[in-house]
């Protein structure tokens, strides 16, 4: 449905896409997942036709991103990482406008943007800039979907918005995809990658890891820890000046680490941490999540 | 930090905003102590900016109390100023002004001397490692420097408190954790920290949070306290079940 080959894009003197390829099947939900700076925002706006390559192909429903680009803009829905509805113009007045662009009527496709449509409903006569955050993510949705169109790009839908609308967002895509449609989404959010069939993590233009959330999670080889004690600045502190650290991350109420040698180092580190008097301490081995990942691959890019 | 002399430098007490009929920020009520990392959160449109807003002298309450570095909300909004740091991803630093021309543009503002600034320019430069890109354009940096930077440059003028708002959206997962290492070394050195986020997990790295929904501080407490009340693992699941 999607697929991309060795596409490049510099902007003078930044290298924004360094020969990224990867394919996206029919209904599938695919994540981009990565930090502002990766190089998602150009992507998208290559596969939405806004902006050509330097170099490489793509494909999006079959068509040339440059030879077809009036075929993929009628058939993809697309929602820019910038709020970019008409704020001056009501919830319903944005939906009509982009409806009759693409010579259709909300009433065509209702079905299409329903379940997204109620949670908006009860504001419909409010203008668009006075919406909060999250509904603002929802009419932009609803605008995406209201041509029916057969694949899906957002980008970073969910940047800035709280986690309560975040899962109610996420809770529309999961539905959309059930229904068949393909999805092609990016995210600074480590945690919603889990929620994708399939993510690619991203860092400075490039692809570092292509795979379904659990495969990359099984992928990680390292023994990991999550440690805590009551006061974690200076378990940090301490942990960071640890002979045989390898990584140590806040993560959450704990810190995750790893070792050069494994569990060889764990019994040194519990002396270790013994002999500084930490309070309340304890250790447990914890399988990662994609951030750990995340961060496992960031290290590797980092010393090659 | 057992020691910690129990000082509050905020204070609000029914601290209330209203725009015409609407009321933005319902009768808050808190104090955070000095040297405190207090996370403020909230679902978008609970009243978190306004409330910032108001403790930071930029907009006028409606009614109640409060006194922020000792100074009075409603008539002190000067001195109020001149004794906080504020930085948020939205604003921050001057894109198309050089490293240095950025410190010193702050640090001018915050009425540091000529010698003071030198030697906090010489200080701030080695300490975040960017001795090089001194005299480089702030808009050529990667985006979790220009963080560190308008963190650093928030607390140019050793203010006692520090508002941030949202600093870490968008950075990476590395960068966004070596951002909080600077975060606990400031309230260690002293700086009250008052700080909002949308990563739960950042949630957890607070002294105390309190949880705004519509309008009104829902739950304030330590994390540890907060998720023992909700009987849930993670600050995430204490939001979702009060926001939702």
């Amino acid at each position: 449905m999607i697929e991309v080959r060795e596409i490049s894009k510099r902007y003078v003197d930044i290298l924004a896409l360094n020969k990224i390829s990867f394919t996206v099947d029919k209904g599938e939900l695919f994540g981009i997942i990565g930090p502002d700076g990766a190089g998602k925002t150009t992507l998208f706006r290559i596969l939405a036709t806004l902006l050509l390559p330097d170099d490489g192909s793509a494909r999006v429903n079959d068509w040339d991103v440059i030879k077809q680009y009036k075929k993929i803009r009628k058939n993809i829905g697309y929602m820019p990482g910038r709020f970019s509805l008409y704020q001056d113009l009501s919830v319903q007045e944005n939906l009509e406008f982009f409806a009759s662009i693409f010579h259709t009527s909300i009433k065509n496709n209702y079905e299409n943007i329903q379940t997204i449509y109620e949670q908006i409903a009860p504001f419909k006569n409010r203008k668009a800039g006075a919406l909060s955050g999250g509904m603002k993510q929802k009419l932009a949705l609803c605008c995406a979907l209201v041509h029916n169109p057969e694949v899906l790009f957002l980008d970073e839908p969910t940047t800035g918005v709280d986690a309560v609308s975040r899962q109610e967002f996420w809770e529309s895509l999961i539905e959309l995809k059930n229904k068949g449609m393909t999805i092609l989404v990016s995210t600074p959010y480590m945690d919603e990658a889990s929620l994708c069939d399939r993510v690619a993590l991203m860092q400075t233009g490039r692809i570092m890891e292509i795979n379904a959330p659990e495969a990359i999670i099984q992928k990680f080889s390292k023994k990991l820890w999550a440690i805590k004690a009551d006061n974690t600045y200076h378990l940090l502190k301490d942990l960071q000046s640890f002979q045989h650290i390898d990584t140590c991350f806040p993560f959450g109420e704990n810190i995750h680490v790893t070792l050069l040698h494994g569990e060889a180092d764990m019994n040194d580190l519990r002396k270790y941490l013994q002999e500084k008097q930490h309070q309340e301490l304890t250790i447990t081995t914890i399988l990662p999540v994609i951030e750990d990942c995340f961060m496992d691959l960031m290290t590797e890019d980092i010393l090659h | 930090m057992e020691n910690k002399i129990v000082q509050p430098v905020i204070t609000a007490e029914s601290l209330t905003k209203k725009f015409g009929h609407f009321t933005a920020t319902d009768a808050i009520t808190f104090q955070v102590k000095k040297g405190e990392i207090f996370g403020f959160l909230g679902a978008n449109g609970a009243g978190k900016t306004t409330a910032i807003r108001m403790l930071c002298g930029l907009l006028m309450p409606t009614s109640g109390n409060a006194s922020v570095a000792g100074f009075d909300v409603f008539t002190q909004t000067e001195e109020i100023k001149k004794n906080i740091g504020y930085m948020s991803q939205k604003f921050s630093l001057y894109e198309d002004l050089t490293v240095k021309e950025n410190i010193r543009f702050y640090g001018g503002i915050y009425g540091l001397s000529n010698s003071g600034l030198k030697e906090k320019t010489e200080i701030l430069l080695s300490k975040l490692k960017l001795k090089n890109e001194a005299r480089h354009l702030v808009k050529s940096l990667p985006l979790g420097w220009k963080q560190k930077l308008a963190f650093s440059v928030a607390l140019i003028h050793e203010p006692a408190i520090v508002f941030l708002d949202e600093p870490t959206g968008g950075v990476d997962p590395i960068t966004r954790r070596q951002f909080w290492e600077m975060i606990y070394e400031a309230a260690y050195c002293g700086t009250t920290v008052f700080v909002t986020t949308h990563y739960m997990d950042e949630a957890e790295y607070c002294d105390r949070v309190s949880i705004m929904v519509s309008g009104k501080i829902a739950v304030m407490g330590t994390p540890d306290a907060l998720k023992k009340g909700f009987s849930v693992k993670t600050m995430n699941e204490v939001f979702l079940k009060l926001a939702r």
